[in-house]
């Protein structure tokens, strides 16, 4: 297999600029001849879907929830940066590029991040004319912040909900062409297959949520955007509701998937406290730009935090980190929080957490403007915990956030299956092997509104489409294969409910596969999680049947495809032999502990190939090499 | 670990739209403070599941209070007793041990039920669709600090626009009015020089479409605002209808 990644030639600043002169237009009498299926209705797929319906293409658009504005991206707090340089601060394209190529451990591709940094500016434009209520200064102008992993104020927010006026604002742009008969918008349907037919994506599978009805979806090109594969942990901060299985599908119809053990691990969410507990609470990174990150230099120091005189307190980041202090990129405040709790100095009943404090910058500041700056968040914590993070500092521990890693696209972010697109945290491109703060609501919003539009333009220019319909023998193979993986959960009549299956797998994942792996804990992680797919299709308990509304239904088709997911990211976190950002191996470290690459062997993106051998899962490794043509590839170091 | 505790439940289960439904008795005795309110579901569909019955279907997503899916009727109360707060973000830590809740959808003729406790919300967007939203096409926008916004606007523009689009205040409503709702995108929209052009035809335009979907009028109850998780204010309903009679005196068709 040849991955192409189709960068184009010249120089990094006039790629995207020479791209967008040379791609082929459609002009606008025979775009309204095509129809473009967008599933998925986040950041990426709703301001993809509102793009090209403007464009005016006939716009299939699918999403899980009972209404479009529901996507998980509503849920990103912190904000979004872009490279105006409104603070003056020195900030440049040059800079947001770089500190996102060094932030991503150079695990991205050059092209594709100088190309976000480029659009950011852009994005803001759109967010503004469209009613995003970003922060403003008392002059009416726009106000920043800065965030983990940057040394400007490069970040935009309104207040601590940016994703969901971000999203609200995409969602509004779709219901706007909703209402003009340009999108056709189906909720309550979740995506089961994709339907190839020449070699070219040219439908989807779906599954009615309410009814049980499985659905054929034609057209000439098909986007995914689709949001990370973070539950595959059972615990993280993403959705219930979120999943694989449309990707993952995807895969299995042939699409390479990327880099699948990138995964990022938060630093600042609530921490665990029981077995009951079905998600994870991430409170933004933002707090770090006035929390101070702490914990007793003692072990087993239970003195309330107030007691602990400022002599016996380690602030652990600012110690080891003096220019970041606790702005460290996310990988880096995450594992030395598994540090010192490994170290017994955790705090909290479980001691799986440190202290993130507020006391000084509410001296320094007055309550008033750290309440301005984050009192919707601060009433979320005390809400959750029961405590007053006014009067004791917040207790925070990691937690899995955002997936790297994805289906494997070329800079027109088109898949290796030609008419699928990939946009958003369902592809891998943008972030390496790590993402900096603030930037995964700019990537959603830069493939949805101004790069897609133009890229599936490009590809429909092209394409030599054959005249078909949804009776085409692969429209019926793939029918009947979904409705037959449903029957089939429901006929195991096991005795184990699907959600021990998740939680198990997410033991496996979070204690083998997360913030920091060896050899010995992946290759044992691969046989626990075949030996749990064996079991589940032997003894699940799928209640309840397939022609009604059953959440647990599907859950069961998630659980079982993130249980092939999951032995991947373990075969793929084995196979790179070196540390990179978030994916610590623990036997490549420098002599501070910090993630050791190894460029010389590993400066390449992974993408598996599906292959299943006689009902065994089997993934071929391919390579995409990087090339560094413009950034100097250097060990990374807040100090 | 916490201790556990019981709480007997009173749960609607209705198998289908057009299916009659009742309450159902439940009893949860592994339930802890800690837990919210949909994990101590989750625990109590686990004991369904393993009893061999069908377990209560709800909606929820984020379970941070952001997404807006999440919509229970607990002992008559949208969202539960605590004000502010979504149904997932009320935690088990507001009862006691041997209380007795009784869990509904949130009802209204524009919200049919499709199963137990989901009821089907998408007159929501069809009210956004009919003009909840600021005409712009994407890529051609002026810079972002061309336009200046007062903060004073802008921060209230915010408030507005923080509706999660659950339904509490429709739930609330005695005359199961859409009016909040409505009333807080418009506020957010109508406010901001950007969406100026479009105010009065984006007023008339929801209005109607809010009476179109069977919503109820709004008779100053304010039992929206005192259920709404955001805390938004009804004074976007008074600004809605004042928008609406000068778009009427000035003869704006929607």
């Amino acid at each position: 297999m040849n991955l192409e990644s189709k960068v184009p030639e010249g120089p990094l600043k006039e790629k995207w600029s020479k791209h967008l002169e040379n791609i082929k237009l459609v002009a606008p009498n025979n775009k309204r001849k095509h129809n473009i299926i967008v599933v998925g209705t986040g950041l990426a797929g709703g301001s993809a879907a509102a793009s090209l319906a403007e464009l005016g293409y006939n716009v299939q658009s699918f999403c899980i929830q009972d209404s479009a504005r529901r996507a998980h991206s509503i849920a990103a707090q912190g904000g979004i940066n872009a490279a105006k340089n409104y603070p003056n601060d020195g900030d440049s394209i040059w800079r947001l590029f770089y500190d996102t190529i060094k932030g991503g451990d150079y695990r991205s591709r050059e092209s594709n991040v100088y190309r976000l940094a480029e659009i950011s500016n852009e994005i803001i434009d759109q967010a503004v004319a469209q009613g995003v209520p970003f922060a403003r200064e008392y002059g009416g102008l726009l106000a920043n912040r800065s965030f983990g992993g940057a040394q400007v104020s490069r970040t935009f927010y309104a207040r601590g909900q940016t994703g969901q006026q971000l999203l609200l604002g995409a969602y509004q742009a779709m219901m706007r062409q909703v209402h003009e008969g340009k999108i056709d918008l189906h909720t309550r349907h979740e995506m089961l297959d994709l339907v190839i037919i020449d070699g070219k994506a040219r439908g989807i599978i779906t599954r009615d949520l309410v009814t049980g009805e499985i659905k054929r979806w034609m057209a000439d090109a098909v986007v995914l955007a689709t949001g990370g594969y973070g539950n595959v942990f059972y615990l993280s901060t993403n959705a219930k509701n979120s999943n694989v299985t449309a990707a993952w599908r995807c895969h299995k119809r042939g699409a390479t998937f990327a880099n699948p053990c990138y995964v990022q691990i938060h630093p600042t969410c609530i921490p665990v406290s029981g077995d009951y507990q079905s998600k994870l609470t991430l409170m933004s990174e933002s707090l770090r730009n006035d929390g101070r990150v702490w914990v007793p230099k003692k072990k087993g120091d239970d003195r309330p935090p107030s007691e602990i005189p400022e002599e016996d307190r380690w602030y652990y980041l600012e110690d080891k980190y003096p220019s970041f202090g606790n702005l460290v990129p996310r990988d880096v405040a995450s594992r030395n929080a598994k540090i010192v709790t490994d170290d017994g100095l955790g705090v909290g009943p479980t001691g799986k957490a440190v202290y993130l404090d507020f006391r000084d910058a509410i001296e320094r500041d007055g309550r008033q403007t750290i309440s301005e700056k984050y009192g919707n968040l601060f009433d979320m914590y005390e809400n959750i915990t029961g405590d007053n993070p006014y009067q004791t500092p917040m207790r925070i521990f990691p937690a899995v956030h955002y997936t790297m890693g994805g289906l494997w696209v070329d800079y027109n972010l088109m898949s290796n299956v030609p008419g699928l697109f990939v946009a958003g945290e369902a592809n891998f491109s943008d972030h390496g092997a790590n993402r900096l703060g603030a930037s995964a609501l700019m990537q959603g919003l830069s493939d949805g509104y101004f790069i897609i539009p133009y890229t599936v333009g490009n590809y429909i220019a092209d394409a030599e489409l054959s005249e078909t319909d949804t009776n085409h023998e692969a429209f019926d193979e793939a029918a009947k294969n979904a409705q037959a993986h449903i029957d089939k959960l429901l006929n195991v009549n096991g005795d184990k409910s699907v959600i021990d299956f998740h939680r198990e797998l997410g033991k496996i994942m979070w204690d083998k596969v997360g913030i920091a792996r060896n050899e010995e804990g992946l290759k044992e992680a691969i046989q626990e999680i075949r030996d749990l797919r064996e079991e589940f299709w032997q003894n699940v308990r799928v209640p309840g049947e397939a022609a009604n509304y059953n959440k647990y239904l599907e859950f069961a088709g998630r659980v079982a495809d993130f249980l092939e997911l999951g032995e991947l990211m373990a075969e793929d976190a084995l196979h790179r032999d070196e540390s990179a950002g978030c994916h610590l191996r623990e036997e490549h470290q420098t002599e501070e502990g910090e993630a050791l690459r190894n460029d010389e062997d590993y400066s390449y993106v992974a993408a598996w190939e599906y292959r299943n051998v006689n009902g065994e899962l089997k993934e071929e490794l391919h390579k995409e090499d990087l090339e560094f043509e413009f950034v100097e590839l250097k060990q990374r170091s807040y100090k | 670990m916490a201790e556990t505790f019981t709480i007997y439940l009173k749960v609607w289960r209705q198998d289908g739209p057009d299916k009659p439904g009742k309450l159902v008795d439940y009893t949860c005795d592994q339930v802890n403070e800690h837990m919210s309110f949909l994990e101590m579901l989750d625990v109590l569909n686990e004991q369904i599941i393993a009893d061999g019955g069908e377990p209560i279907e709800f909606d929820y997503d984020c379970r941070e209070g952001i997404c807006g899916s999440c919509n229970l009727m607990i002992n008559g109360k949208a969202h539960g007793p605590k004000a502010m707060t979504c149904s997932c973000q009320l935690h088990m830590r507001n009862y006691s041990d041997g209380d007795t809740i009784t869990v509904e959808p949130f009802r209204a003729k524009a919200f049919p039920v499709i199963k137990d406790l989901v009821v089907d919300r998408s007159a929501f967007d069809r009210i956004i669709e009919a003009g909840g939203y600021i005409s712009v096409k994407t890529g051609s926008a002026p810079d972002a600090n061309s336009i200046p916004v007062e903060k004073s606007t802008s921060d209230t523009a915010f408030d507005y626009a923080t509706c999660i689009g659950c339904g509490a205040c429709v739930a609330a409503c005695p005359n199961s009015s859409a009016s909040l709702f409505t009333g807080a995108k418009l506020a957010h929209l109508n406010r901001l020089p950007q969406g100026e052009p479009e105010r009065m035809r984006r007023t008339v335009n929801m209005v109607e479409q809010m009476e179109e979907e069977g919503f109820g009028d709004c008779s100053n109850f304010a039992e929206c605002e005192a259920v709404c998780p955001k805390g938004i204010s009804i004074s976007a309903i008074a600004e809605m209808r004042k928008n609406y009679m000068k778009a009427a005196f000035a003869g704006e068709e929607a």
